[in-house]
């Protein structure tokens, strides 16, 4: 069977390649495309190292055929930071320490992104369950927690701010933060 | 392995017909087993390009799911989770968030694990199979699909295109339960649904009740539904239950329970899922 000529969007933009059936969305992105930011941890679907967003669903891209990402959206970790600006989750990150070896965090920085897209402001219990998904060997779960609901708050706290100025007028009262 | 991606019914069963041709849904199943080497197809089959196989409807006969519907976007959908609840926080058991994404109830049916977590749900709902094939369609109870473990009743070249769940009657309700060792990504030790409808006295009139994880493949229970019919599903009647799942099941042992813990189990699940079902039927 010859190679599948594959055109697709990754980060909004415009890519090719080729490949066989054989290979999955992982594979393709690591092995084609060179984008190495998401992980294989398992090749199952159970630990989520691999998630990435395929038309704005969260998937694991080990569970994907590369063929199946014709004429569709891919979203990775490397589309995260605005250049040189890390995303809000990616700095809570660095500063409660949630990461150890790494080899998990862009899978989880990838679904907490899009819990936060989806519930901008999730319990602990929320968060817990949304990523259980994903799996860490090493930091524990309490810290990339926190660092979530941390970047949560931030994110929530400017985009509040951002309408605030629009509007002229702050809907709730400035609280104190804990 | 060839890949193709049919946009008709037709055509999906015409690729499907051919030796060695393996449909593909949402993948989270095959393609684990593509990794292990357990299925070795020369062609895929994708599903998910045949408009009949995306979406929810509502029409006069009821609900209409797309068989290659994600379960995410189905739990998406209030007024379905408010129709049927059980079959709704049945299909949300399955996986994580990302399994969510992919995984559908043709996959979860047609995989035709004895564990599958639908399928009990389903069943206890009377949901019907629309079967499509080379020389047309036809329709077919989830109860008939799964024959064997890994084994359906599909001929060469059926699939499944949307499943069919009635409008609920009035004063009805169904529940779905399973345990799992862990709170989450593990595979039902015993699994139990319930459906049943209730009069204007609070008396139940219509009962099914399913189990999955305690056979070879998910079982009917006849004589649990019978336990709760005639009865304002009372402590006595919920013993019933309970007596008559345990008698039904034939489980095996492995390493997530034992043959007595699965019996002992699938009473107590079956017990408190109809025992939700009648909180929810009382609740309309
Ligand atoms: C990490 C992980 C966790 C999981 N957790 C659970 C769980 O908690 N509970 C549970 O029940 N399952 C679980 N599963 C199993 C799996 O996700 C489900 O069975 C899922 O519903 C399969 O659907 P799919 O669309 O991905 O199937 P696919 O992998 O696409 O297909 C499965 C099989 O069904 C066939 N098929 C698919 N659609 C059709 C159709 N419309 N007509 C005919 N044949 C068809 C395919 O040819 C294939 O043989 C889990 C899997 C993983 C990887
Ligand atoms: S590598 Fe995909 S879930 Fe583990
Ligand atoms: S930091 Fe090593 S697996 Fe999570």
């Amino acid at each position: 069977m010859a190679k599948h000529h594959v055109t697709t969007t990754v980060n909004g933009d415009s890519m090719e390649f080729l490949c066989s059936t054989e290979q999955t969305l992982l594979d393709v992105l690591r092995d084609e495309l060179f984008l190495t930011g998401s992980k294989e941890g398992c090749s199952s679907g159970d630990c989520g190292a691999c998630s990435v967003m395929l038309d704005g669903r969260l998937v694991c891209a080990c569970l994907v055929l590369g063929v199946e990402a014709e004429g569709r959206e891919v979203e990775t970790i490397e589309g995260m930071a605005e250049g040189e600006n890390l995303h809000p989750l990616q700095r809570k990150f660095i500063e409660h320490a949630a990461l150890q070896c790494g080899v998990c965090t862009p899978g989880i920085l990838v679904a907490a992104k899009a819990l936060l897209e989806k519930n901008p402001d999730p319990t602990e219990i929320e968060t817990r369950y949304w990523l259980a998904g994903n799996l860490c060997r090493c930091t524990g779960y309490d810290k990339i927690v926190r660092a979530v609901l941390d970047a949560a708050a931030e994110m929530r706290a400017t985009a509040e701010k951002g309408a605030g100025k629009k509007s002229k007028s702050t809907k709730r009262p400035e609280t104190a933060s804990a | 392995m060839d890949y193709q991606t049919p946009t008709s019914a037709e055509d999906a069963a015409r690729l499907l017909a051919q030796e060695g041709a393996e449909a593909l849904a949402g993948g989270t199943d095959l393609l684990v087993k593509l990794r292990a080497g357990m299925a070795t197809p020369s062609m895929i089959v994708d599903l998910k390009s045949v408009p009949r196989l995306r979406g929810i409807e509502h029409d006069a006969k009821g609900w209409r799911i797309g068989a290659a519907t994600p379960c995410a976007e189905i739990g998406e959908h209030a007024e379905l989770a408010a129709a049927w609840p059980g079959v709704v926080e049945a299909l949300q058991l399955i996986g994580s968030t990302q399994i969510q994404g992919r995984a559908t109830l043709g996959g979860n049916l047609c995989n035709a694990s004895p564990a599958a977590d639908t399928v009990p749900a389903l069943i206890a709902a009377g949901a019907i199979c629309e079967v499509a094939g080379v020389s047309g369609e036809r329709e077919l109870p989830v109860q008939d699909v799964i024959t064997s473990p890994g084994k359906n009743a599909l001929a060469r070249g059926e699939f499944i295109v949307g499943f069919r769940l009635p409008d609920p009657p009035k004063r009805s309700g169904d529940a779905y339960l399973r345990l799992i060792p862990r709170t989450e990504m593990d595979i039902a030790v015993v699994g139990a649904g319930v459906a049943l409808a209730l009069d204007a006295k609070g008396v139940c009139t219509h009962a099914r009740v399913a189990l999955g994880a305690v056979a070879p493949t998910p079982l009917l229970v006849a004589d649990a539904a019978k336990a709760l019919i005639g009865t304002k599903v009372d402590d006595a009647a919920l013993e019933s239950v309970a007596a008559a799942a345990s008698a039904a099941c034939k489980p095996i042992d492995d390493k997530r329970g034992t043959v007595a813990y699965r019996v002992k189990v699938a009473g107590v699940l079956a017990k408190r899922a109809a025992r939700i079902a009648y909180q929810r039927a009382s609740a309309k």
